[in-house]
């Protein structure tokens, strides 16, 4: 997929910008001229204005939609083939410095109190892998008398509140209507605040196109009712994906059977992807 | 696509895509030199405003100072983005709800304001300038005298009346903007290191510090190359109004830093291991040892001893470079440092910022060399001395 297509897929109508740009201007104007550090409390709504008009793809009402993401832990065999689908559906750079999806191997050995963690990207796992692209675990507990041991799936969390988009000085990432964190690649200016505000590191830079990406549930797949093509390729049926407003769906009955739990909820952020099967070593 | 980024190695565990900081040495720029921009309005607003007649040799260069690194301030940022042509998009469509939003428009407000104040203190030179120069150096100041050549006793007094307005708008325009670059850092609630109520008035202090350092070093460097010989009275008032603010911004960071520590909120071990590893240089060492203790201690020594001559001019300017460095280390480590400690907090980065490139601090230090290549042309153009003023 070129960029262009790949643009053209995300692409969704942006805000009316000119009735509201009188508005803003007026608004920092006052800022500026009393002390700028009062600013953000003019800014107390986070979610971003920018998804008043809905996307141009046949067929598709987003206000029809509420999609959540499950994880289902217990299931996961750390296999890596969602970390390789997802690199070739998105066009994400093959190196082990990029990712919208990875998979975190925790490892308690015997005696020991807390995990060993790493994911795909270790060094000493890519040494082990056969290929750039190609993602392996490499067997170092081999030895080791492993007490316990589980992989835990991440991606973006789609947030509720997304820092991200709070932070973002364009509004070039934004939510949309049915609930996924998104970004105009053509109105991103690259300065990575949203990197830095994000609590979960699923953002990055993309030096190839100078501006930051992240996983996108695969809009450009979900938006015509296929699966997030990590789900597609989960062997086990570790990755969950559905709309809430449908109560048969996967995920629906996946938040519904099971007690599940979000990462870091303490951030205030209201993360979307629930997990079934953490430890209290997962972060 | 090795060669389009530079990722770091780490240690213990960090998300994948935490390898590459995504904010680099010119983005500890930025900060300081907003701060420089600050602390300089400071020492020409005391004159200004509050009257410190001492502070008359320096108030007009101080202004200039803090005009050649404001028009620089952006650059660092134009040439951090990745598409710093979409530069606008933040102020064509400012999002509301991102602390770096208004930004553009505070920066632009501060701009305009620092132009009209210079612009009336200078304009009985550019009157006088206009009417005595020809070729093309006169055209520049009639143009910039904007056909005004009153220098009426009523009209100085309309003068006056403008500076102080505009001085005083400046204090919490310089202040409120540095302290919002603060505010930009503290406010990013991923990051506890930097996620810190106190995080804007400690960058307001250290502006302060930084700027009067500055003026001092710069002030004492002019007094060289004019040979002229150095005002002490005044380099004492910049001595004392810098002990002062130092002490307070210390004390600041001592209570922040204490209470990073004594709440010990998850991912403190990791802090700890940073504070007692990568950091015992470029903190303990160089901000804390020998850019703060030290002068803080010399400046003690002098103003104790009632010091004057040689040895306290010395003493206050060479203090006065430490706390230069001091301010740039503490940039350094509050902005590098923030992104060295992992979100992970199981696991510290280590950034080794590049010399060349783009992000390099080859170009960083061009960045903070162009003020000071302004200035020079400032200088020359607008004299800010009291001997070209009478």
């Amino acid at each position: 997929m070129d960029l262009k297509e790949e643009t053209e897929k995300h692409q969704i109508e942006r805000r009316d910008f000119l009735s509201w740009l009188g508005g803003a201007i007026a608004c920092g104007a006052a800022t500026a001229a009393a002390t700028s550090i009062s600013s953000p409390a003019t800014a107390a709504p986070q979610e971003a204005a920018a998804t008043s008009r809905p996307p141009a793809i046949p067929g598709y009402d987003w206000s029809k939609h509420r999609w959540a993401f499950g994880v289902d832990a217990e299931k996961c065999i750390g296999c890596l083939r969602c970390v390789e689908a997802c690199k070739r559906e998105n066009n994400v750079s093959p190196d082990p410095h990029h990712f919208r999806t990875w998979v975190e191997r925790y490892v308690t050995l015997q005696g020991e109190e807390t995990a060993r963690i790493d994911s795909q990207a270790d060094p000493e796992n890519i040494a082990a892998s056969t290929a750039e692209g190609e993602y392996r675990f490499a067997n170092r507990y081999q030895d080791a008398k492993v007490g316990k041991a589980f992989f835990v799936p991440k991606l973006c969390n789609h947030c509720t509140h997304p820092a991200c988009v709070q932070v973002c000085p364009t509004g070039a990432t934004y939510k949309t209507e049915d609930g996924v964190v998104v970004i105009d690649h053509t109105y991103c200016i690259g300065c990575q605040y949203c990197v830095q505000a994000c609590p979960y590191g699923a953002r990055f830079f993309d030096e190839r196109r100078n501006v930051t990406d992240k996983c996108t549930w695969c809009y450009h797949r979900i938006s015509k009712g296929l699966q997030p093509a990590c789900v597609e390729v989960c062997p086990v049926g570790a990755r969950i994906f559905g709309d809430l407003n449908d109560k048969q769906s996967p995920v629906s009955r996946f938040i519904q059977n099971n007690r599940v739990r979000v990462l870091k909820p303490e951030t205030g952020n209201g993360p979307n992807v629930f997990y079934v099967g953490l430890d209290k070593d997962v972060i | 696509m090795e060669s389009l980024f530079e990722a770091s190695p780490f240690t213990g565990y960090v998300y994948p895509n935490e390898t590459i900081i995504p904010w680099t040495v010119l983005i500890v720029v930025y900060p300081y030199l907003t701060g420089l921009v600050a602390g300089a309005f400071t020492i020409s607003s005391l004159y200004q405003v509050f009257g410190f007649k001492q502070l008359r040799p320096v108030a007009h260069f101080a202004l200039l100072i803090s005009l050649c690194c404001m028009v620089t301030v952006p650059l660092p940022l134009l040439l951090h983005l990745g598409h710093p042509e979409r530069a606008f998009n933040a102020m064509i469509t400012p999002h509301a709800t991102s602390a770096f939003a208004i930004f553009g428009y505070a920066a632009a407000f501060y701009v305009i304001l620092l132009t009209l104040e210079t612009w009336f203190v200078f304009r009985p030179h550019m009157v006088h300038q206009a009417q005595q120069r020809t070729g093309l150096l006169g055209w520049y100041y009639r143009i910039l005298s904007l056909g005004s050549s009153d220098l009426s006793e009523n009209a100085m007094r309309y003068d006056r009346k403008w500076l102080f307005a505009l001085a005083i708008i400046g204090i919490p325009g310089a202040h409120g903007l540095h302290g919002y670059v603060g505010f930009v850092f503290g406010s990013v609630k991923s990051r506890e290191w930097w996620s810190s109520d106190l995080m804007p008035v400690i960058f307001l202090f250290s502006a302060i510090i930084s700027g009067t350092a500055l003026v001092i070093v710069l002030y004492v460097l002019s007094c060289k190359l004019r040979k002229v010989p150095v005002d002490l009275s005044c380099l004492k008032v910049m001595a004392y109004s810098l002990w002062g603010f130092m002490m307070f911004t210390l004390l600041l960071e001592g209570v922040e830093f204490a209470s990073l520590v004594y709440r010990g909120r998850e991912g403190i071990d990791v802090i700890m291991q940073f504070v007692e590893g990568p950091l015992v240089v470029p903190f303990f060492i160089l901000q804390f040892g020998i850019g703060s203790a030290l002068p803080l201690a010399v400046i003690t020594f002098l103003i104790w001893r009632g010091s004057s001559g040689t040895a306290l001019l010395v003493g206050i300017t060479g203090s006065a470079i430490l706390v230069l460095l001091a301010v740039l280390m503490m940039r350094y480590n509050v902005v590098i440092g923030g992104q060295e400690i992992s979100k992970t907090a199981r696991g510290l980065i280590a950034y080794h910022p590049p010399i060349f490139g783009r992000e390099g601090l080859l170009a960083a230090a061009i960045v903070l060399v162009i003020p000071m290549v302004l200035l020079l042309v400032m200088v020359r153009l607008f004299p800010p001395w009291e001997e070209a003023a009478a």
